[in-house]
């Protein structure tokens, strides 16, 4: 299964929909920085909403997206992560330092706005 | 609810099911939100461990009913190589395969109880329990 990703302007986003297996995961962090490369796109919004789950593999996925995003020249916004979720990745001690969030997906999306002045 | 369920842990795809049928399991006990997320992060660790480490082996589930405490047991068995140096392992950041070494220390972190046994060449069994409150 494939995660979609749309392109909104200079833009991306993703809202992931399905649970995020090992796999799924690897998948999407390929299909993006594929993306990122073949739209030039400067600014990536990831919302979490649905997602009910990041252990520590899926942290560290979503770690690696930001930074090989950084590396190609695209801001990642992290977006919607459930409280739940938030308390699970302090108890194991995972920190998501450097990481940019925003509560929606509307405010990721005003973030890189303010950040890229586009 | 059988007091006593288990899932085998085989496939990538059984880490993913372990963990749903665990948060199911949580969320009929009456665990809420918060919980049940920590319960489902804790099994998805120990059941990732089997799958990495010992390919195979399972996750056992038991609901634990006592006179004014209830709560849900977790077992992850396997018959895989077996953990040398435990000490080793529940520290922060401690890896074998490019993990962030979360996993076990953060299992402790996330449950009540927490206990882990192991025999090099025999397999390891690493218990957790989460208490309703
Ligand atoms: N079931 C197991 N069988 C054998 N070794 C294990 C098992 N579970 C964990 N280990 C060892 O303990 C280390 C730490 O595990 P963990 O805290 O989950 O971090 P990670 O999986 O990210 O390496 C692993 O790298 C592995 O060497
Ligand atoms: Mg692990």
């Amino acid at each position: 299964m494939r995660i979609p990703i749309l392109k909104l302007g200079n833009y991306l986003l993703i809202s992931i929909q399905m649970e995020l297996d090992d796999k799924t995961a690897i998948q999407f962090q390929e299909d993006l920085l594929q993306r990122i490369h073949e739209t030039g796109a400067t600014g990536v919004v990831v919302d979490l909403t649905s997602v009910d789950i990041i252990d520590s593999f899926i942290a560290k996925v979503l770690g690696e997206v930001v930074s090989m995003s950084d590396l190609m020249g695209a801001k990642v916004v992290l977006t919607g992560i459930q409280p739940a979720v938030a308390i699970t990745l302090i108890d194991l001690g995972i920190h998501l330092q450097n990481v940019q969030t925003a509560l929606d997906l509307e405010q990721g999306l005003m973030k890189l706005h303010q950040e890229l002045g586009e | 609810m059988e007091p006593h369920s288990f899932i085998g842990i085989k496939k990538e795809w059984d880490i993913v099911g372990a963990r749903q049928l665990g948060r199911e399991i949580a969320r009929k006990l009456g665990f809420g939100t918060v919980d049940q997320a920590r319960i489902a992060t804790a099994i998805s660790e120990i059941a990732r461990n089997i799958y990495l480490y010992a390919e195979d082996g399972k996750v056992t589930f038991e609901t634990i009913e006592g006179m004014n405490h209830k709560g849900l047991r977790i077992i992850a068995s396997d018959n895989g190589p077996g953990i040398d140096n435990i000490s080793q392992v529940m520290e922060d950041g401690y890896t074998t395969s490019g993990g962030l070494g979360a996993g076990l220390p953060g299992v402790k972190r996330l449950m009540d109880e927490f206990d882990i046994q192991s025999e090099v060449g025999k397999g390891t069994i690493v218990t957790a329990v989460k208490w309703l409150r």
